[in-house]
């Protein structure tokens, strides 16, 4: 049985996430004797199809059909389903909008068990033993999948992106849509390209009500391109509307878990914490010293962001001059 | 039109999380009980519907869960709901629970389904889009605004680096997130009142397997303490991260 990723594009490049996928499902491959197979759906370039391969994919199924120009979850999950068919495999989602969508019609159509939101490889693959995230980033669960098709959904940057060239192929392959009718009418994208993607980024900055008001968030914007970052805010910001919902992250906003987060007059609510506490380093800037954003935080400044966001940045402009 | 929304009895997003019997069962002493926040945002924008006459007449609650969720279904009646529907099984996992809600769906013709996008507890994020398929009805992820214009329902979802207008016939599955409602509706006197009389009707559940099992639970490591920089050397914070974080 071999491992299926669904590797997501933007625009006709591949996500960083669809490249730790990939790393991630070849692992579990290597534990069960088999290879990585991929499905790209949309307009993808031929060189770019091949980087998978650079990631662990002996092949990529490419699927180009004008029924699925849109996202309708329903046509997507028969692509996926027969893919999974096809290669008699296991899936690997990311756990995003796409793979929280896809995975559990896959999950149904095929009855086979689904794990959600894991973060980590399998702990033993007889009987299939995965951790997964549970109460919202307070707790872990131990979930064990009883069907022998897995279908997993993986955090995004909880394994991380790993190089393991094998020879890879590319095969065109046309799933039988013929009885699918598609139901959801996209009248109307508008999205911002040529921005980095706040699910994507490496690096994220982040500001909350200590900001004061949508007039100061000039710095934020500044730092964030000096380090080629992703802008976020804390919910009473997007509440307020001084920044879009898009930007806010948090349990009930965006979950994000980038290498580096800055919070920047963020308390650091329980529920502001549920989104960002997977980020591998967090830099807290408030001037309440008893501010729980401390607790999550790696390193920290007390003091008054006002003050001490110019100074970073010029700290900041420093570093990147030499 | 009819709606549906499914909701889920979750523990109080502030509560402290513990676990007993050998860490393989949630420790429900001394915990608040609430609607899962996303179902609770997708109930208050049906009720908001409702109220502006966008031609629903009626909106249902519906859980999977034991005689102890019944605080929480009627505070969704008291909030505004108009009828509750318990299906009296402890929920396993989200192929049992969709399992349940779409059989007890079956029963009665609803136009619009509503699940929230995910629940605070197990952040499975499984059972609306699970649900979908059982019902073979088409499903919409992620949707942040839900109108009704002339019988037309108009939808928004998330996508990445913005969102997407989007039109559906019912009947569809809606999974619903942030924006969908701005703040939840606060239950009044009146309404606890009324709760009191709507109907919550239980049913007993069908048997089903699960695909899953939860076999134990963990809490995350302790992050390491926060290394504290005087405000008055901001660079020496830069420097740490470039030097020794080595992540600028």
């Amino acid at each position: 049985m071999s491992v299926l990723v669904y590797t997501e594009n933007w625009d006709g490049k591949f996500k960083k996430l669809s490249f730790e996928l990939v790393s991630y499902a070849f692992e579990i491959a290597k534990k069960i004797n088999t290879s990585v197979v991929c499905v790209s759906i949309g307009n993808v370039e031929n060189e770019e199809l091949n980087k998978l391969a650079t990631y662990g994919a002996s092949k990529v199924l490419n699927v180009v059909d004008d029924k699925l120009k849109n996202l309708d979850v329903n046509a997507y999950k028969e692509v996926i389903a027969q893919a999974v068919v096809k290669e008699a495999a296991n899936v690997v989602f990311a756990h995003n909008n796409y793979g929280k969508a896809i995975a559990p019609r896959v999950s149904v159509k095929l009855k086979a068990g689904l794990a959600t939101a894991v973060l980590a490889l399998p702990e033993s693959v007889e009987p299939f033993k995965i951790t997964k995230k549970a109460f919202t980033s307070n707790a872990l669960a131990n979930v064990i999948i009883k069907t022998p098709v897995k279908i997993l959904t993986l955090l995004q940057n909880s394994y991380g992106v790993f190089e393991n060239a094998v020879n890879g192929t590319v095969e065109n392959f046309s799933p039988d849509l013929c009885n699918v009718c598609v139901k959801t009418n996209v009248k109307e994208v508008n999205k911002v390209t040529g921005k980095i993607l706040l699910t994507d980024a490496e690096i994220v900055v982040s500001g909350g009500r200590g900001m004061k008001g949508p007039e100061n968030w000039a710095g934020i914007e500044e730092l964030a391109s000096l380090l080629g970052a992703a802008t976020a805010c804390s919910r009473p910001v997007s509440d307020e509307g001084w920044r879009p919902h898009g930007e806010h992250t948090g349990q009930t906003g965006k979950i994000i878990a980038p290498n580096l987060y800055f919070a920047l007059g963020i308390s650091g609510a329980i529920q502001h914490l549920g989104g960002v506490s997977g980020s591998k380093c967090i830099v807290a800037i408030n001037k309440d010293p008893d501010a729980p954003i401390f607790e999550a935080a790696d390193y920290g400044i007390v003091g008054d962001v006002m003050k001490v966001l110019p100074e970073i940045i010029e700290a900041v402009k420093e570093i990147k001059a030499r | 039109m009819k709606i549906l929304i499914c909701i889920s009895n979750v523990p109080d997003t502030t509560t402290k999380i513990k676990f007993t019997n050998n860490n393989t069962s949630f420790d429900k002493a001394g915990v608040q009980w609430i609607i899962n926040p996303w179902d609770e945002l997708a109930l208050t924008r049906a009720l908001d519907l409702k109220d502006a006459q966008q031609g629903i007449e009626n909106v249902t609650v519906m859980n999977v869960g034991l005689i102890d969720a019944d605080p929480t279904i009627r505070k969704a009646l008291a909030i505004g709901a108009d009828k509750a529907i318990r299906i009296n099984a402890e929920p396993q996992d989200a192929y049992q629970v969709a399992f349940q809600l779409a059989e007890a769906i079956k029963k009665d013709a609803y136009d619009i389904i509503l699940c929230g996008i995910e629940s605070s507890d197990y952040n499975g994020a499984s059972v609306g889009s699970m649900l979908a398929e059982m019902l073979n009805m088409p499903s919409v992820s992620a949707i942040s605004f839900m109108n009704i214009n002339a019988g037309k329902i108009e939808l928004k979802r998330e996508i990445d680096g913005g969102q997407e207008s989007i039109e559906i016939d019912t009947p569809f599955v809606g999974i619903v997130q942030k924006g969908i409602a701005k703040d939840a509706r606060i239950p009044n006197m009146r309404g606890i009142m009324m709760a009191k009389t709507k109907p919550l009707q239980v049913l007993e559940p069908l048997a089903v397997e699960t695909l899953t099992t939860y076999e134990s639970f963990g809490l995350p490591k302790p992050k390491a303490a926060c290394k504290k920089i005087s405000p008055d050397n901001v660079k020496e914070l830069v420097h740490l991260l470039h030097n020794e974080a080595k992540l600028i």
